[in-house]
């Protein structure tokens, strides 16, 4: 902890889970991040099977931050969103590179927002935030709890602002969450927390549930 | 002092040196991040304190080292999957396979089979069958039997006659299949045309000339290094002009060979050898 007091920003990557209502959570949180975002951001949304590169596209097209497909063994880079592709697990690697996997569904859900999340824990240990938004079902929950028992900081959508609230809730009901912030507010909360401007507040902020 | 997280990290890493030694099997260059999911679930599963515990008892019980091995192996296939890569193939690999008076395809990798009758019923359909062999190769002996079994569950029909049909199917998928009760026995003309081996795409060597290599969504799981290791052993056992399909996240950018082959389809993994 002392240690951690010593740098300006106590996180190295930001991990998001979100599931029903996706679209609309990412098109509200992803644009309002700051251009010189200090940290990568790997997302797991659950969608079609089908689904093209279309989503990485037009959030690319809207957003300060590059936002692109994760590609297998890239390096995670400070400012770059990267989503999971449909029909693949997104992992990362202990050297803080992307992999991909077609292993079972995981909660029914390929990509599953625990595969991440728990293979993000491994990686980045403390220095993780795990954020789990909107969602019908309790994907990202154990892995929330990992990101904890790890030491990370847990965020979860407020559900009474989720499009779909059983994910947010299944989260909460998990572990002992850091910070419960509506969507709307998401967005300023991590650049505050990341760009260093106040001092990580953890397990005090007013806004925790 | 390490916390509970890395001395798992060091455990991990510790049982893949001792399948290595004991058993041979070298997943020492697997991705970590899917080798740790796939182990912790076996250690959940079996209750064992920690990973040391199943790192003595694989190396004590050969049973349990086998059971191991199949969480290990990469078990997760369908027919005709990602039918956009089949539609390829029919419209542009199978007029260049046309032009060999015998042609050799290896599956590698081919887990339980069911891409490799896939592309069985696509060659038979393009009407190369009388003049054609198909490789499947695995590590893993337990899928190997499962794949020369050829049978698939009854309940998977509905989603594998989709895939057949939007990856360009001239024919009627129940043509290739006999159902009874919650499983599907594949047609025995398809696997006539088949030949499952053992190979270890980390440690064995090169399998022979073939026409075309299918090896999809394997290569994932290895670095960097293996990655280019096992591109190397394709370029070495591709014909001049055969061709290499990868996963449709898979590409031949790190390979170091990439100048060697060139994309046949746009948007598909699909690469043919250069004929120099």
């Amino acid at each position: 902890m002392a240690q951690r007091e010593q740098k300006k920003i106590a996180y190295d990557a930001i991990v998001i889970g979100v599931s029903f209502g996706g679209l609309q959570a990412l098109l509200s949180l992803l644009p309002s991040l700051g251009a010189d975002f200090p940290v990568p951001i790997m997302v797991v949304q659950h969608h079609a099977a089908q689904a093209d590169d279309f989503l990485a596209r037009h959030l690319d097209s809207l957003c300060q931050l590059q936002v692109k497909m994760a590609e297998e063994k890239e390096m995670a880079q400070a400012g770059v969103v990267y989503l999971a592709p449909a029909n693949y697990h997104l992992l990362v690697e202990d050297n803080q590179s992307l992999s991909l996997s077609v292993d079972e569904k995981v909660n029914f859900a390929r990509p599953a927002i625990d595969v991440l999340f728990e293979s993000a824990a491994d990686a980045y240990g403390a220095r993780l935030v795990g954020v789990v938004l909107t969602g019908a079902n309790n994907d990202g929950s154990k892995g929330l709890r990992c990101i904890k028992e790890y030491g990370g900081l847990a965020v979860v959508q407020d559900p009474q602002t989720a499009e779909a609230p059983s994910m947010p809730e299944a989260a909460l009901a998990a572990c002992e969450v850091d910070h419960v912030v509506p969507l709307a507010e998401i967005g300023a909360f991590l650049n505050t927390l990341l760009m260093g401007k106040i001092k990580d507040e953890r397990r005090t902020s007013n806004i925790q549930h | 002092m390490t916390t509970d997280h890395e001395t798992s990290k060091i455990e991990v890493t510790l049982l893949l040196e001792a399948i290595y030694l004991k058993y041979g099997y070298d997943f020492r260059n697997y991705s970590s991040a899917h080798i740790r999911r796939r182990i912790r679930r076996r250690q959940e599963l079996t209750g064992m304190e920690n990973i040391s515990a199943m790192q003595h008892r694989l190396l004590h019980d050969e049973e349990f080292f086998q059971t191991v091995l199949y969480d290990l192996s990469i078990n997760v296939t369908e027919m005709f999957r990602d039918p956009a890569f089949y539609l390829a193939v029919r419209e542009k690999v199978v007029p260049i396979l046309a032009t060999h008076s015998f042609i050799k395809v290896w599956h590698a990798g081919c887990s339980t089979g069911e891409e490799l009758y896939s592309m069985a019923i696509l060659l038979k359909e393009a009407g190369l069958y009388d003049r054609l062999q198909l490789y499947g190769t695995d590590f893993n002996e337990l899928v190997l039997q499962k794949a020369r079994e050829g049978i698939v569950p009854a309940k998977a029909i509905k989603d594998y006659t989709d895939n057949y049909q939007r990856g360009g199917g001239i024919s009627s998928f129940s043509d290739y299949y006999t159902a009874k009760y919650e499983r599907a026995l594949l047609a025995p003309e398809l696997k006539k045309k088949i030949l499952f081996a053992n190979h270890n795409l980390v440690t064995d060597q090169v399998f022979g000339e073939m026409q075309m290599i299918v090896c999809r969504n394997v290569l994932i799981y290895f670095s960097r290094e293996l990655q280019k290791k096992v591109i190397t052993l394709f370029y070495d056992s591709l014909c001049r002009g055969g061709i290499l399909c990868l996963g449709s996240r898979e590409s031949l950018q790190f390979s170091g060979l990439a100048d060697r082959f060139s994309q046949l389809v746009d948007g598909e993994q699909i690469y043919q050898k250069m004929y120099e």
